[in-house]
């Protein structure tokens, strides 16, 4: 491998199998022990327009995307004139054939032309034009020096449920495509890629399908929604994995009904999640404050992208931090958890419903596209399942309800806030919860004293559950001279923006906030201290984290590295403003 | 053996004196008594008005939500425990105004919920404005020259939504209404009952005289059938000098949706333990991301 990183782009019209390609190559990299960070880049419609897969590739894990690439895989002429800029002196472009490229215009720029007869090797070996895509990645291969088997194994397993005869044809056609690239291209080719001996396996995944994973493993078995990317993966994950695993996926009528049908769920005894984005998040606003007011444990899972409106629908933005924070008429408990990697993905996906379940509360996970739906590769360890635990807080057991001597009573004031709670379905436990104030029984009530003690009940939720809200985590150096504070999937490049700036000789590392709210503050002000030069570093116009934290605490960022046109920030665009700043 | 003071308790109903929902709520306890199902048992869900106050007024397991909402909190907590009585009380602006959307889907996906309708054609709560289901002239503090629209024809739209089981009740008839209610329990998916209910406040017009001399039983209609489709939704047309009482239409044959979802063939979610499986059935799942 020359350098430590390589990049490759696939890109093409909406339709033409990007995505696909992508995660063949990206599946038969990791399955040379690779490690691989893949970021797709999607319009919001069905053909046509100009989509990318990139990939970025090393020895070592990585966090975040870079700006360069050596390969691009193009499908259109568009795609070669869009992203020749961005492909580093050596670098090479594998399209097929009939595509009239200017190869004079990639020489000119020191880019390796490497037309290959794609269509024609997908119709004459494999019989289905389709598998140009296999080929194209097996060209890829060939010029990176990359082993054949890798490819040939992950065409195995990826076409394993459609037969043995499409597997065959399309192994046919990856031998056929990499012996052409091998003695057409790769000579002329100077990066190279090589698997490791005796790789280890990995999972390749993106932010998405680890919280669904984990929301499987930590018990969820309900989940209701309505598509809206980015949302949506997380729906069809464990829709997928329903009738096996026994979670009942309902696709709803709407958002509205969606949360409304989670928190009767929750209300009976059942994990119950809903996943969406702003503005279905923003039609769930009236039932959030319904769970706030009953103590109905909910989790919704808010994967945002840019607003206002429909925005940009298929692009990544962190800009409902304070939505999240405030959404709901009234005032109640929240819990807000903003995961910074696919390991915390899989980590909230359980954790969000003990949190739940602990404090009777809506819990909130913020994640956004870029973290949603960027892949990373994982070591299977990753997720250690042995950690995984089910905490459902002070719920009765049906036992524990035998034995009432007493009517029960569901908001009983306890100093924790948190009253024992029954499942509708014992007879020691028949009872009403009303979305109006209520006594300690859940029966209507007007009185003034009532509403202030069973405010203050709720409300005392959030101190008890801060205590338990864990501190701001930290990357990179101790005491370095400025911090970046970040949230989310900015976090992984920020993180390797700290690395590129060290290089640089500058001392930087990376604060993050995860457990956002409520906000533990002796914990927050305990890492603030050890802070160098505080650098804000979110995916919005307006520094959210940072306008939250001087709220809270009163500190002030003044330095401000942002950004909002739907494209992640890289670790480049990160260093290089910070650069600027400092 | 269940009776009706099991089911009594809760608070006294603020209701006017004459409202429609004192009837509506000493038959839904008398159809619960007669089936013999313990209070217990029975998860009501209601939405917002005055009629949704009812889980308050009675012993029985209750949830007062949002209004317009009691459909799909009804239809998560039926999905979470189908082993419950799931019975949905609420009134016309709830069910055909607000929840519209949720009373189309709920129908045609015939989850197994009782869907009690407390249709007075009114907003009462709010104190007098026109409602979904008032008549076309009717004059409210919304509509003080009359409402312009056509009313929601509730039945007719449930039987083109592919509701399986339709039907009206008229609960000063109480054994009537009571009876209407338990094959609506005994209905393995979702089952409408659009429930005529006075407001003498602010729809006396629709009194319990004007009502008497219209409404009548579509069992005393000879070789009426109610397997029929066709022949229910003309009957579902009618509204008028006439108005049908009783079941209009019922497939008791058409699955319910939990029957058909695999996740619940191993019984009610929270009858089991969360995650029930094996660990290693969790573990093998990392074998798909390899």
């Amino acid at each position: 491998m020359v350098g430590s990183r390589i990049a490759i782009k696939f890109a093409g019209a909406a339709g033409q199998g990007v995505e696909s390609n992508g995660a063949l190559l990206a599946r038969t990299l990791a399955r040379g022990g690779l490690h691989v960070f893949g970021r797709k880049d999607y319009e919001s419609r069905i053909r046509g327009g100009l989509n990318f897969l990139r990939i970025d590739v090393a020895e070592e894990p990585i966090h975040g995307h870079g700006t360069g690439i050596h390969l691009l895989l193009a499908q259109t002429v568009e795609a070669v004139e869009q992203f020749a800029d961005v492909i580093v002196p050596g670098g090479g472009v594998v399209y097929d054939e009939g595509l009239d490229v200017d190869q004079a215009a990639l020489r000119d720029r020191d880019i390796v032309p490497m037309p290959a007869p794609l269509v024609k090797i997908a119709k004459e070996i494999g019989g289905r034009p389709v598998m140009a895509g296999a080929a194209s990645v097996a060209v890829a291969a060939a010029v990176f020096d990359f082993p054949l088997d890798a490819l040939l194994e992950t065409l195995g397993r990826q076409f394993a449920k459609k037969g043995d005869e499409v597997v065959d044809a399309n192994r046919a056609v990856a031998r056929a495509a990499y012996e052409f690239g091998s003695q057409t291209h790769a000579a002329e080719f100077r990066f190279h890629l090589s698997a490791l001996d005796d790789p280890p396996e990995r999972m390749l995944l993106d932010g998405n399908q680890a919280f669904a994973y984990g929301a499987l493993v930590g018990g969820c078995n309900f989940v209701a929604g309505y598509p809206m990317t980015p949302g949506t993966s997380i729906l069809e994950w464990l829709a997928g994995h329903g009738a096996s695993h026994g979670v009942v996926v309902k696709h709803s009528e709407d958002e509205i009904a969606a949360l409304n049908m989670v928190i009767g769920a929750a209300h009976m005894g059942a994990r119950a999640l809903t996943p969406t984005s702003g503005g279905g998040f923003a039609l769930m606003v009236e039932a959030l404050s319904l769970a706030g007011m009953t103590e109905t444990p909910a989790v919704i899972v808010l994967a945002q992208r840019p607003g206002p409106s429909t925005g940009l629908a298929t692009r990544t933005e962190q800009a409902d931090l304070k939505f999240a924070l405030s959404a709901g008429h009234g005032e109640f408990p929240r819990i807000v958890l903003a995961p910074g990697s696919i390991e915390e993905c899989f980590e909230a996906g359980w954790r969000a419903f003990n949190l739940a379940e602990q404090f009777q509360l809506p819990v909130i996970v913020l994640t956004e596209h870029f973290l949603a739906t960027s892949t990373r590769t994982l070591d299977p360890t990753a997720f250690d399942l042995s950690r995984v635990f089910i905490d459902r807080g002070a719920l009765l057991e049906g036992q524990e309800l035998d034995e009432l001597d007493v009517p029960y009573v569901r908001y009983e004031v306890t100093h924790t806030g948190v009253s024992p709670r029954a499942l509708p379905g014992h007879p020691k436990a028949v009872f009403a919860i009303t979305g109006n104030e209520h006594t300690t029984t859940g029966a209507l009530s007007e009185d003034a004293e009532i509403r202030v003690t069973q405010h203050l009940k709720r409300m005392s939720k959030l101190d008890t559950a801060a205590a338990q809200m864990r501190p701001p985590s930290w990357y990179g150096p101790d005491g370095a001279e400025h911090t970046l504070v970040c949230w989310g999937g900015t976090v992984g490049p920020a993180r390797e923006a700290a690395a590129l700036l060290g290089a640089r000789g500058l001392s930087v590392n990376v604060l993050q906030f995860a457990d956002l709210w409520p906000l533990n503050h002796e914990a927050a002000e305990a890492e603030l201290a050890k802070a160098g030069r505080l650098i804000a570093v979110e995916g919005n116009a307006t520094a959210q984290l940072a306008s939250v934290l001087r709220a809270e605490l009163g500190c002030h960022i003044d330095t401000r590295v942002l950004k909002w046109d739907g494209r992640p920030l890289s670790p480049d665009f990160i260093a290089e403003r910070v650069a600027e700043e400092v | 053996m269940v009776t009706i003071n099991d089911y009594k308790g809760g608070m006294e109903p603020t209701w006017c004196p004459g409202c429609g929902n004192f009837g509506i709520l000493a038959g839904l306890k008398r159809a619960l008594a007669e089936a013999d199902v313990e209070p217990h048992r029975v998860q009501l869900i209601s939405g917002i008005g005055c009629g949704s106050k009812i889980p308050h007024y009675m012993r029985a397991n209750g949830f007062h939500t949002l209004h317009g909402r009691a459909l799909p909190v009804a239809t998560g907590a039926r999905l979470a425990n189908h082993g419950m009585k799931v019975i949905v009380v609420h009134g016309d602006g709830d069910g055909y105004g607000m929840g519209g959307n949720h009373f189309i889907h709920a129908a045609r996906r015939n989850i197994g919920l009782v869907d009690l309708v407390q249709n007075n054609a009114v907003y009462g709560l709010t104190k007098g404005q026109y409602s979904p289901t008032s008549p076309p002239g009717f004059k409210s503090k919304t509509s003080p020259e009359g409402a312009l629209e056509q009313p929601v024809n509730p039945l007719s739209l449930a039987l083109a939504a592919g509701a399986t089981f339709v039907a009206r009740a008229y609960p000063l008839d109480m054994e009537h209404f009571a009876a209407v209610i338990r094959q609506a329990m005994d209905h393995p998916g979702y089952a409408l009952i659009d429930t005529l209910q006075v407001c003498v406040t602010f729809n006396p017009a629709q009194s319990y005289v004007w009502y008497k001399k219209r409404v009548y039983k579509l069992e005393d209609e000879e070789g009426y059938d109610t397997s029929d489709r066709a022949s229910a939704m003309v009957r579902a047309l009618e509204f008028g000098d006439r108005i049908p009482t009783g079941v209009l239409y019922q497939d008791a044959e058409a699955p319910s949706y939990e029957d058909r979802l695999p996740a619940l063939a191993g019984g009610p979610l929270a009858e089991r333990p969360l995650r029930h499986l094996p660990m290693e059935a969790y573990e093998a799942i990392k074998q798909e991301f390899i």
